[in-house]
Protein backbone atom coordinates (compact mmCIF):
# COMPACT_ATOMS: atom_id res chain seq x y z
CA UNK A 1 0.00 0.00 0.00
CA UNK A 2 3.02 2.33 0.81
CA UNK A 3 4.11 1.76 -2.98
CA UNK A 4 0.33 2.57 -4.14
CA UNK A 5 0.57 5.70 -2.18
CA UNK A 6 4.01 6.55 -3.86
CA UNK A 7 2.79 5.96 -7.09
CA UNK A 8 -0.21 8.29 -6.78
CA UNK A 9 2.17 11.08 -4.84
CA UNK A 10 4.11 10.48 -8.16
CA UNK A 11 1.53 11.23 -10.25
CA UNK A 12 0.29 13.90 -8.70
CA UNK A 13 3.32 15.61 -8.89
CA UNK A 14 3.94 14.63 -12.11
CA UNK A 15 0.94 17.50 -13.21
CA UNK A 16 2.90 19.68 -11.50
CA UNK A 17 6.13 18.75 -13.69
CA UNK A 18 3.55 18.54 -16.58
CA UNK A 19 2.27 22.12 -15.83
CA UNK A 20 5.56 23.42 -15.40
CA UNK A 21 6.84 22.09 -18.49
CA UNK A 22 4.30 23.04 -21.23
CA UNK A 23 5.30 26.16 -21.52
CA UNK A 24 9.11 25.25 -22.30
CA UNK A 25 7.89 22.62 -25.00
CA UNK A 26 5.80 25.38 -26.55
CA UNK A 27 8.75 27.91 -27.09
CA UNK A 28 10.69 25.13 -27.88
CA UNK A 29 8.79 23.59 -30.37
CA UNK A 30 7.71 26.58 -32.27
CA UNK A 31 10.17 29.00 -32.44
CA UNK A 32 12.86 26.30 -31.22
CA UNK A 33 13.66 28.59 -28.19
CA UNK A 34 15.54 26.84 -25.37
CA UNK A 35 14.21 29.42 -22.37
CA UNK A 36 16.88 29.27 -19.74
CA UNK A 37 14.80 31.42 -17.57
CA UNK A 38 11.76 29.38 -17.71
CA UNK A 39 11.96 27.94 -14.15
CA UNK A 40 12.77 31.81 -12.98
CA UNK A 41 9.65 32.93 -14.68
CA UNK A 42 7.73 30.72 -12.75
CA UNK A 43 9.24 32.19 -9.62
CA UNK A 44 8.46 35.74 -10.90
CA UNK A 45 4.64 34.44 -11.04
CA UNK A 46 5.17 33.47 -7.60
CA UNK A 47 6.27 36.66 -5.88
CA UNK A 48 3.87 38.78 -8.09
CA UNK A 49 1.40 37.19 -6.60
CA UNK A 50 3.12 37.19 -3.03
CA UNK A 51 3.08 41.36 -3.93
CA UNK A 52 -0.07 41.34 -5.26
CA UNK A 53 -2.65 39.32 -3.73
CA UNK A 54 -2.50 40.79 0.38
CA UNK A 55 -2.32 44.31 -1.03
CA UNK A 56 -5.94 43.64 -2.62
CA UNK A 57 -7.12 41.89 0.20
CA UNK A 58 -8.79 38.98 -2.47
CA UNK A 59 -8.32 35.30 -1.63
CA UNK A 60 -5.38 33.69 -3.17
CA UNK A 61 -7.18 31.83 -5.75
CA UNK A 62 -8.06 35.48 -7.59
CA UNK A 63 -4.65 35.75 -7.78
CA UNK A 64 -4.64 33.55 -11.10
CA UNK A 65 -7.08 36.40 -12.76
CA UNK A 66 -4.69 38.88 -12.21
CA UNK A 67 -1.17 36.76 -12.44
CA UNK A 68 -1.97 34.86 -15.12
CA UNK A 69 -2.79 37.51 -17.79
CA UNK A 70 -0.16 39.39 -16.66
CA UNK A 71 2.06 37.09 -17.38
CA UNK A 72 0.27 36.35 -21.00
CA UNK A 73 0.63 40.34 -22.05
CA UNK A 74 4.39 40.08 -20.92
CA UNK A 75 5.09 36.98 -22.98
CA UNK A 76 3.54 38.45 -25.97
CA UNK A 77 5.78 41.57 -25.32
CA UNK A 78 8.97 39.75 -24.35
CA UNK A 79 8.77 37.97 -27.66
CA UNK A 80 8.51 41.13 -29.94
CA UNK A 81 10.87 42.85 -28.46
CA UNK A 82 13.69 41.12 -26.53
CA UNK A 83 13.56 37.59 -28.63
CA UNK A 84 12.69 38.67 -31.63
CA UNK A 85 15.54 40.91 -31.78
CA UNK A 86 17.72 37.74 -30.49
CA UNK A 87 16.34 35.79 -32.96
CA UNK A 88 16.69 37.98 -36.06
CA UNK A 89 20.60 37.82 -35.54
CA UNK A 90 20.38 34.34 -36.66
CA UNK A 91 22.35 32.43 -34.67
CA UNK A 92 20.86 30.12 -32.25
CA UNK A 93 23.51 30.97 -29.34
CA UNK A 94 22.44 34.14 -29.04
CA UNK A 95 18.83 33.23 -28.39
CA UNK A 96 19.94 30.84 -25.54
CA UNK A 97 22.42 33.81 -24.14
CA UNK A 98 19.99 35.99 -23.58
CA UNK A 99 17.39 33.64 -21.55
CA UNK A 100 20.68 32.80 -19.72
CA UNK A 101 21.45 36.69 -19.02
CA UNK A 102 17.66 36.85 -18.35
CA UNK A 103 17.79 33.72 -15.38
CA UNK A 104 20.87 35.30 -13.95
CA UNK A 105 18.98 39.06 -13.92
CA UNK A 106 16.07 37.41 -12.45
CA UNK A 107 17.81 35.43 -9.64
CA UNK A 108 20.28 38.15 -8.78
CA UNK A 109 17.21 41.17 -8.97
CA UNK A 110 15.11 38.80 -6.28
CA UNK A 111 17.30 38.36 -4.22
CA UNK A 112 17.94 41.70 -3.71
CA UNK A 113 14.20 42.58 -3.17
CA UNK A 114 12.93 39.54 -1.44
CA UNK A 115 15.84 38.05 0.56
CA UNK A 116 16.94 33.78 0.12
CA UNK A 117 14.41 32.94 2.39
CA UNK A 118 11.67 30.75 0.99
CA UNK A 119 7.91 32.08 0.22
CA UNK A 120 4.83 30.48 -0.36
CA UNK A 121 1.29 31.47 -1.20
CA UNK A 122 -1.08 31.46 1.80
CA UNK A 123 -4.20 29.53 1.33
CA UNK A 124 -5.51 29.04 4.20
CA UNK A 125 -6.83 25.65 5.75
CA UNK A 126 -7.02 24.36 1.89
CA UNK A 127 -3.28 23.27 2.06
CA UNK A 128 -4.41 20.66 4.86
CA UNK A 129 -7.42 19.00 3.05
CA UNK A 130 -6.84 15.92 1.34
CA UNK A 131 -8.62 12.52 0.96
CA UNK A 132 -7.59 9.58 2.29
CA UNK A 133 -9.38 6.19 1.69
CA UNK A 134 -7.04 4.31 4.14
CA UNK A 135 -4.76 5.52 6.86
CA UNK A 136 -1.80 4.89 4.24
CA UNK A 137 -3.22 6.61 0.95
CA UNK A 138 -3.36 10.24 1.31
CA UNK A 139 -4.06 12.25 -1.85
CA UNK A 140 -3.69 16.42 -1.37
CA UNK A 141 -6.79 18.41 -2.52
CA UNK A 142 -4.40 21.18 -3.72
CA UNK A 143 -2.25 18.58 -5.51
CA UNK A 144 -4.96 16.95 -7.17
CA UNK A 145 -6.06 20.18 -8.06
CA UNK A 146 -2.54 20.73 -9.87
CA UNK A 147 -3.10 17.70 -11.73
CA UNK A 148 -6.72 18.41 -12.76
CA UNK A 149 -5.63 22.09 -13.78
CA UNK A 150 -2.21 20.60 -15.80
CA UNK A 151 -4.62 17.82 -18.18
CA UNK A 152 -7.34 20.19 -18.37
CA UNK A 153 -5.04 23.35 -20.08
CA UNK A 154 -3.09 20.34 -22.02
CA UNK A 155 -6.18 19.30 -23.15
CA UNK A 156 -7.65 22.48 -24.01
CA UNK A 157 -4.22 23.83 -25.44
CA UNK A 158 -4.43 20.33 -28.07
CA UNK A 159 -7.77 21.35 -28.54
CA UNK A 160 -6.76 24.76 -29.75
CA UNK A 161 -3.10 24.22 -32.06
CA UNK A 162 -5.55 21.28 -33.89
CA UNK A 163 -8.92 23.07 -34.37
CA UNK A 164 -8.60 26.82 -34.35
CA UNK A 165 -7.26 29.36 -37.31
CA UNK A 166 -5.10 30.73 -34.96
CA UNK A 167 -3.24 27.21 -33.89
CA UNK A 168 -3.35 25.82 -37.25
CA UNK A 169 -1.21 29.17 -37.84
CA UNK A 170 0.95 28.42 -34.87
CA UNK A 171 1.75 24.73 -36.45
CA UNK A 172 2.57 25.95 -40.01
CA UNK A 173 5.01 28.56 -38.59
CA UNK A 174 6.67 25.96 -36.33
CA UNK A 175 6.77 23.77 -39.75
CA UNK A 176 8.14 26.32 -42.04
CA UNK A 177 8.52 30.01 -41.01
CA UNK A 178 8.81 31.33 -44.84
CA UNK A 179 6.12 29.01 -46.06
CA UNK A 180 4.18 30.57 -43.31
CA UNK A 181 5.15 34.08 -44.39
CA UNK A 182 3.90 33.26 -47.79
CA UNK A 183 0.38 32.30 -47.31
CA UNK A 184 0.28 35.25 -45.25
CA UNK A 185 0.98 34.35 -41.63
CA UNK A 186 2.65 37.24 -39.72
CA UNK A 187 4.98 34.98 -38.09
CA UNK A 188 6.25 37.62 -35.57
CA UNK A 189 3.00 37.59 -34.30
CA UNK A 190 2.39 34.25 -34.22
CA UNK A 191 5.45 33.68 -31.96
CA UNK A 192 4.05 36.44 -30.00
CA UNK A 193 1.06 34.74 -29.25
CA UNK A 194 3.18 31.26 -28.73
CA UNK A 195 4.75 32.94 -25.75
CA UNK A 196 2.17 34.99 -24.67
CA UNK A 197 0.56 30.99 -23.58
CA UNK A 198 3.72 29.57 -23.07
CA UNK A 199 3.98 32.38 -20.13
CA UNK A 200 0.73 32.18 -19.36
CA UNK A 201 1.26 28.33 -18.54
CA UNK A 202 4.50 29.06 -16.93
CA UNK A 203 2.57 31.77 -14.19
CA UNK A 204 0.14 28.96 -13.31
CA UNK A 205 2.95 26.19 -12.53
CA UNK A 206 4.70 29.09 -10.18
CA UNK A 207 1.49 29.95 -8.60
CA UNK A 208 0.88 26.27 -8.05
CA UNK A 209 4.20 25.49 -6.65
CA UNK A 210 3.99 28.54 -4.10
CA UNK A 211 0.56 26.62 -3.08
CA UNK A 212 2.12 23.15 -2.98
CA UNK A 213 5.76 24.16 -1.75
CA UNK A 214 8.33 27.05 -1.31
CA UNK A 215 10.01 28.81 -3.51
CA UNK A 216 13.28 31.03 -3.05
CA UNK A 217 14.97 32.94 -5.95
CA UNK A 218 16.87 30.15 -6.67
CA UNK A 219 14.39 27.60 -7.18
CA UNK A 220 13.75 28.44 -10.72
CA UNK A 221 16.95 26.61 -11.84
CA UNK A 222 16.22 22.90 -10.40
CA UNK A 223 12.65 23.34 -11.30
CA UNK A 224 14.08 24.16 -15.05
CA UNK A 225 15.96 21.20 -14.98
CA UNK A 226 12.76 18.93 -14.27
CA UNK A 227 10.54 20.49 -16.66
CA UNK A 228 13.73 19.84 -19.76
CA UNK A 229 13.52 16.00 -18.47
CA UNK A 230 10.03 15.93 -18.28
CA UNK A 231 9.81 17.58 -22.21
CA UNK A 232 12.62 15.24 -22.93
CA UNK A 233 10.93 11.78 -21.92
CA UNK A 234 7.70 12.90 -23.14
CA UNK A 235 9.38 14.01 -26.40
CA UNK A 236 9.64 17.20 -27.66
CA UNK A 237 7.01 18.82 -29.49
CA UNK A 238 4.38 16.69 -28.55
CA UNK A 239 1.93 17.88 -25.57
CA UNK A 240 0.64 14.86 -24.05
CA UNK A 241 3.76 13.75 -23.85
CA UNK A 242 4.86 16.22 -22.05
CA UNK A 243 1.86 15.35 -19.44
CA UNK A 244 3.70 11.25 -19.56
CA UNK A 245 7.17 13.23 -19.42
CA UNK A 246 6.09 14.77 -15.88
CA UNK A 247 4.27 11.72 -14.62
CA UNK A 248 6.89 9.15 -15.19
CA UNK A 249 9.29 11.61 -13.82
CA UNK A 250 7.11 11.93 -10.67
CA UNK A 251 6.45 8.40 -10.50
CA UNK A 252 10.45 7.48 -10.60
CA UNK A 253 11.16 9.96 -8.12
CA UNK A 254 8.33 8.59 -5.31
CA UNK A 255 9.46 5.59 -5.86
CA UNK A 256 13.22 6.31 -5.58
CA UNK A 257 12.36 8.73 -2.50
CA UNK A 258 10.03 4.95 -0.94
CA UNK A 259 13.18 3.17 -1.51
CA UNK A 260 15.28 5.92 0.28
CA UNK A 261 14.82 9.88 0.70
CA UNK A 262 18.00 10.19 -0.87
CA UNK A 263 17.31 8.53 -3.82
CA UNK A 264 14.48 10.82 -4.70
CA UNK A 265 15.87 13.09 -7.44
CA UNK A 266 18.35 10.62 -8.13
CA UNK A 267 15.69 8.36 -9.41
CA UNK A 268 13.98 11.07 -11.73
CA UNK A 269 17.32 11.61 -13.55
CA UNK A 270 18.27 7.98 -13.60
CA UNK A 271 14.97 7.64 -15.80
CA UNK A 272 15.69 10.52 -17.50
CA UNK A 273 18.90 9.37 -18.74
CA UNK A 274 17.77 5.74 -19.81
CA UNK A 275 15.47 7.31 -21.85
CA UNK A 276 17.82 9.21 -23.50
CA UNK A 277 19.77 6.18 -23.57
CA UNK A 278 17.50 3.94 -25.44
CA UNK A 279 14.38 6.18 -26.58
CA UNK A 280 16.46 9.46 -27.43
CA UNK A 281 13.28 10.80 -29.19
CA UNK A 282 11.64 10.68 -26.18
CA UNK A 283 8.23 7.86 -25.69
CA UNK A 284 5.74 10.18 -27.57
CA UNK A 285 7.91 11.53 -30.66
CA UNK A 286 5.94 12.58 -33.07
CA UNK A 287 7.83 14.44 -35.77
CA UNK A 288 7.74 11.53 -38.09
CA UNK A 289 10.54 12.80 -40.89
CA UNK A 290 8.84 14.66 -43.78
CA UNK B 1 5.06 48.07 -75.02
CA UNK B 2 3.56 51.28 -74.59
CA UNK B 3 1.02 50.22 -76.98
CA UNK B 4 0.15 47.46 -74.18
CA UNK B 5 -1.97 47.46 -71.29
CA UNK B 6 -0.76 48.90 -67.85
CA UNK B 7 1.34 46.39 -66.98
CA UNK B 8 0.11 44.23 -63.79
CA UNK B 9 3.66 43.74 -62.15
CA UNK B 10 6.16 45.82 -63.47
CA UNK B 11 10.28 45.03 -62.23
CA UNK B 12 12.42 48.36 -62.63
CA UNK B 13 16.41 47.17 -62.96
CA UNK B 14 16.00 44.53 -59.75
CA UNK B 15 18.99 43.79 -58.41
CA UNK B 16 19.41 41.38 -55.36
CA UNK B 17 22.65 40.05 -54.12
CA UNK B 18 23.54 37.33 -51.71
CA UNK B 19 26.20 38.26 -49.96
CA UNK B 20 29.55 39.56 -52.16
CA UNK B 21 27.19 37.36 -55.25
CA UNK B 22 25.53 39.58 -57.49
CA UNK B 23 22.66 36.95 -58.18
CA UNK B 24 20.03 39.77 -60.57
CA UNK B 25 21.11 42.25 -62.01
CA UNK B 26 19.34 44.94 -63.27
CA UNK B 27 16.44 42.53 -64.35
CA UNK B 28 13.33 44.71 -65.86
CA UNK B 29 10.49 42.78 -67.32
CA UNK B 30 6.85 43.69 -66.99
CA UNK B 31 3.04 41.24 -67.21
CA UNK B 32 0.36 42.21 -68.02
CA UNK B 33 -2.85 40.86 -66.74
CA UNK B 34 -4.44 37.66 -67.96
CA UNK B 35 -0.77 36.76 -69.72
CA UNK B 36 1.42 33.40 -68.86
CA UNK B 37 5.25 35.31 -68.82
CA UNK B 38 7.61 32.33 -68.27
CA UNK B 39 11.18 33.13 -66.74
CA UNK B 40 13.78 30.19 -68.25
CA UNK B 41 17.17 29.78 -67.98
CA UNK B 42 19.71 27.50 -66.76
CA UNK B 43 20.71 26.41 -63.05
CA UNK B 44 21.82 29.42 -61.41
CA UNK B 45 20.57 31.93 -63.58
CA UNK B 46 18.49 33.96 -60.52
CA UNK B 47 15.48 32.61 -61.70
CA UNK B 48 14.34 31.66 -58.04
CA UNK B 49 16.02 34.94 -56.69
CA UNK B 50 13.95 37.10 -59.02
CA UNK B 51 10.71 35.58 -58.05
CA UNK B 52 11.63 35.22 -54.79
CA UNK B 53 12.45 39.70 -54.83
CA UNK B 54 9.27 39.82 -55.83
CA UNK B 55 6.82 37.80 -53.28
CA UNK B 56 9.39 39.80 -51.03
CA UNK B 57 11.40 37.24 -49.56
CA UNK B 58 14.32 38.75 -50.46
CA UNK B 59 15.18 42.69 -50.24
CA UNK B 60 16.34 44.06 -53.41
CA UNK B 61 20.15 45.39 -53.62
CA UNK B 62 17.97 48.27 -56.09
CA UNK B 63 15.75 48.63 -58.26
CA UNK B 64 11.93 48.38 -57.56
CA UNK B 65 8.51 46.29 -57.79
CA UNK B 66 5.20 47.61 -59.20
CA UNK B 67 2.61 45.89 -58.58
CA UNK B 68 -0.88 47.85 -60.39
CA UNK B 69 0.81 51.04 -60.19
CA UNK B 70 1.57 50.60 -56.80
CA UNK B 71 5.66 49.97 -55.97
CA UNK B 72 5.36 47.50 -53.56
CA UNK B 73 9.56 46.94 -53.44
CA UNK B 74 9.30 47.81 -49.40
CA UNK B 75 6.03 46.14 -48.21
CA UNK B 76 6.49 42.61 -46.35
CA UNK B 77 5.77 39.44 -48.19
CA UNK B 78 2.39 39.22 -46.30
CA UNK B 79 1.26 42.45 -47.46
CA UNK B 80 1.93 41.39 -50.98
CA UNK B 81 -0.19 38.27 -50.60
CA UNK B 82 -3.34 40.57 -48.98
CA UNK B 83 -2.96 42.87 -52.56
CA UNK B 84 -3.01 40.09 -54.43
CA UNK B 85 -0.07 38.32 -55.71
CA UNK B 86 1.38 34.75 -54.20
CA UNK B 87 4.07 32.63 -54.70
CA UNK B 88 4.01 28.63 -54.82
CA UNK B 89 7.93 28.43 -53.77
CA UNK B 90 10.65 25.78 -55.13
CA UNK B 91 10.34 22.58 -53.66
CA UNK B 92 6.51 23.00 -52.67
CA UNK B 93 7.23 23.76 -49.38
CA UNK B 94 3.89 22.60 -47.84
CA UNK B 95 3.61 22.40 -44.03
CA UNK B 96 4.16 18.61 -43.38
CA UNK B 97 2.57 18.45 -40.08
CA UNK B 98 -0.43 19.71 -41.22
CA UNK B 99 -3.32 18.05 -43.29
CA UNK B 100 -4.10 18.43 -47.03
CA UNK B 101 -7.20 20.29 -45.59
CA UNK B 102 -5.19 22.13 -43.35
CA UNK B 103 -2.49 23.46 -45.61
CA UNK B 104 -5.46 24.89 -47.67
CA UNK B 105 -7.07 26.38 -44.77
CA UNK B 106 -4.42 28.28 -43.95
CA UNK B 107 -3.68 28.99 -47.40
CA UNK B 108 -7.07 30.99 -47.00
CA UNK B 109 -6.92 32.62 -43.68
CA UNK B 110 -6.29 35.97 -45.59
CA UNK B 111 -7.69 34.96 -48.95
CA UNK B 112 -9.15 38.16 -51.02
CA UNK B 113 -13.17 37.97 -52.20
CA UNK B 114 -12.48 36.02 -55.68
CA UNK B 115 -13.59 32.89 -57.25
CA UNK B 116 -11.45 30.18 -55.40
CA UNK B 117 -12.03 28.33 -51.75
CA UNK B 118 -11.07 24.60 -51.00
CA UNK B 119 -14.08 23.35 -52.64
CA UNK B 120 -12.86 25.21 -55.56
CA UNK B 121 -9.21 23.45 -54.99
CA UNK B 122 -11.33 20.06 -54.34
CA UNK B 123 -13.37 19.98 -57.91
CA UNK B 124 -10.11 20.89 -59.67
CA UNK B 125 -8.32 18.50 -57.54
CA UNK B 126 -11.02 15.59 -56.86
CA UNK B 127 -8.70 13.50 -55.49
CA UNK B 128 -7.74 15.51 -52.43
CA UNK B 129 -11.57 14.62 -51.10
CA UNK B 130 -10.86 11.38 -50.23
CA UNK B 131 -6.76 12.50 -48.41
CA UNK B 132 -7.73 15.39 -47.07
CA UNK B 133 -7.25 14.21 -43.85
CA UNK B 134 -3.59 12.69 -44.74
CA UNK B 135 -0.79 14.65 -43.62
CA UNK B 136 1.44 16.50 -46.38
CA UNK B 137 3.89 14.72 -45.89
CA UNK B 138 2.58 11.52 -46.76
CA UNK B 139 1.55 12.12 -50.14
CA UNK B 140 3.89 12.12 -53.55
CA UNK B 141 5.57 14.79 -55.18
CA UNK B 142 3.00 15.29 -58.02
CA UNK B 143 0.45 15.25 -54.98
CA UNK B 144 2.29 18.02 -53.03
CA UNK B 145 2.62 20.25 -55.78
CA UNK B 146 -1.16 20.40 -56.21
CA UNK B 147 -2.03 21.25 -52.79
CA UNK B 148 1.27 23.90 -52.98
CA UNK B 149 -0.84 25.47 -56.27
CA UNK B 150 -4.19 24.91 -54.13
CA UNK B 151 -2.55 26.29 -51.06
CA UNK B 152 -1.82 29.82 -52.81
CA UNK B 153 -5.44 29.79 -54.72
CA UNK B 154 -7.11 29.48 -52.38
CA UNK B 155 -5.86 33.26 -50.81
CA UNK B 156 -7.28 34.45 -54.59
CA UNK B 157 -3.70 36.40 -56.01
CA UNK B 158 -4.12 38.43 -59.16
CA UNK B 159 -1.18 36.77 -59.63
CA UNK B 160 0.24 33.42 -59.12
CA UNK B 161 4.18 32.81 -59.02
CA UNK B 162 4.98 29.17 -59.92
CA UNK B 163 8.76 28.54 -59.11
CA UNK B 164 10.01 25.09 -61.06
CA UNK B 165 6.63 23.55 -60.92
CA UNK B 166 8.79 20.31 -62.88
CA UNK B 167 11.43 19.99 -60.23
CA UNK B 168 11.68 16.47 -59.72
CA UNK B 169 8.42 15.28 -60.92
CA UNK B 170 7.27 12.52 -63.44
CA UNK B 171 6.88 14.14 -66.87
CA UNK B 172 3.02 12.88 -67.07
CA UNK B 173 1.82 14.82 -63.77
CA UNK B 174 4.21 17.49 -65.14
CA UNK B 175 1.68 17.76 -67.83
CA UNK B 176 -1.46 17.27 -65.78
CA UNK B 177 0.02 20.44 -63.54
CA UNK B 178 0.47 22.42 -66.50
CA UNK B 179 -2.55 21.56 -68.22
CA UNK B 180 -4.27 23.50 -64.84
CA UNK B 181 -2.81 26.88 -66.75
CA UNK B 182 -5.38 27.67 -69.13
CA UNK B 183 -8.28 27.11 -66.71
CA UNK B 184 -6.12 29.42 -63.92
CA UNK B 185 -6.33 31.88 -66.70
CA UNK B 186 -9.75 31.57 -67.33
CA UNK B 187 -10.48 32.16 -63.59
CA UNK B 188 -8.93 35.68 -64.35
CA UNK B 189 -5.03 34.77 -62.93
CA UNK B 190 -2.43 35.93 -64.37
CA UNK B 191 0.29 33.74 -64.40
CA UNK B 192 4.84 34.47 -63.90
CA UNK B 193 6.09 30.71 -64.05
CA UNK B 194 9.94 30.22 -64.00
CA UNK B 195 10.79 26.76 -65.39
CA UNK B 196 13.78 25.25 -66.30
CA UNK B 197 12.76 23.00 -68.78
CA UNK B 198 12.50 25.18 -72.27
CA UNK B 199 10.30 23.96 -74.06
CA UNK B 200 7.32 23.34 -71.24
CA UNK B 201 7.85 27.07 -70.91
CA UNK B 202 7.65 27.94 -74.74
CA UNK B 203 4.38 25.91 -74.70
CA UNK B 204 2.70 26.70 -71.25
CA UNK B 205 3.23 30.73 -72.28
CA UNK B 206 2.79 33.80 -74.37
CA UNK B 207 6.35 35.72 -73.49
CA UNK B 208 9.44 34.45 -71.86
CA UNK B 209 12.40 35.88 -70.76
CA UNK B 210 15.44 34.23 -70.59
CA UNK B 211 18.44 34.94 -67.24
CA UNK B 212 21.83 33.75 -67.31
CA UNK B 213 23.94 34.86 -64.38
CA UNK B 214 21.65 37.05 -63.41
CA UNK B 215 21.19 39.11 -66.60
CA UNK B 216 18.43 39.24 -69.26
CA UNK B 217 19.95 37.77 -72.17
CA UNK B 218 16.55 37.50 -74.39
CA UNK B 219 12.93 38.29 -74.60
CA UNK B 220 10.44 38.11 -76.81
CA UNK B 221 6.89 36.29 -77.68
CA UNK B 222 7.08 32.70 -77.25
CA UNK B 223 6.09 31.85 -80.67
CA UNK B 224 8.38 34.28 -82.29
CA UNK B 225 11.82 32.85 -80.62
CA UNK B 226 13.58 30.40 -82.56
CA UNK B 227 15.68 27.68 -80.92
CA UNK B 228 18.85 29.00 -81.72
CA UNK B 229 18.77 32.03 -80.24
CA UNK B 230 16.69 30.56 -77.35
CA UNK B 231 19.80 27.98 -77.51
CA UNK B 232 22.50 30.96 -77.50
CA UNK B 233 20.40 32.78 -74.54
CA UNK B 234 20.30 30.44 -72.34
CA UNK B 235 23.56 28.67 -72.66
CA UNK B 236 25.21 32.14 -73.51
CA UNK B 237 26.75 31.09 -76.52
CA UNK B 238 27.15 33.40 -79.67
CA UNK B 239 26.24 32.42 -82.82
CA UNK B 240 29.14 33.87 -84.44
CA UNK B 241 31.70 32.25 -82.47
CA UNK B 242 30.17 28.37 -81.59
CA UNK B 243 33.64 27.64 -80.37
CA UNK B 244 33.17 29.84 -77.11
CA UNK B 245 32.13 26.80 -75.37
CA UNK B 246 29.12 25.95 -73.53
CA UNK B 247 28.14 25.73 -69.70
CA UNK B 248 26.45 22.60 -68.79
CA UNK B 249 23.05 23.26 -68.13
Amino acid sequence: MTWLNAILQGILLGGFYALFATGLSLLFGVMGIINLAHGDFAVIAGYVAVVLVPSTHLPMVWGFLVVVPIFALGGYILQRTLFQAALSRGDPLTILLVTFGLSVITENALLQAFTANGQSLDIGGLIADSINPNNVISISDVSLAVLIVAVVLLAALQLMLSRTSTGRQIRAVADDREAAELVGINHRHVFGIAAAIALATVALAGLASGMITEFAPTTGTSNLLFAFEAVVIGGIGSLWGTLVGGIVLGVAQQIGAQINPAYQILAGHVVFLAVLAFRSRGLFAVREAA
Amino acid sequence: MSDEAPALLAVKALTVHHGQLCALDAVSFSVGGGETFAIIGANGAGKSTLLRAIAGLHPPTAGRVVFDGEDITGLPTTERLARGLALVPEGRRLFPSLTVEENLRVGAHRARKGPFDLQRVYELFPWMVERRRQRAARLSGGEQQAVAIGRALVANPRILLLDELSLGLAPVVVQRIYGLLPELLSSGVTILLVEQDVSQAMRAAGRVLCLLEGRTTLEGRADELDRPSIEAAYFGLHAATPDHGGAPA
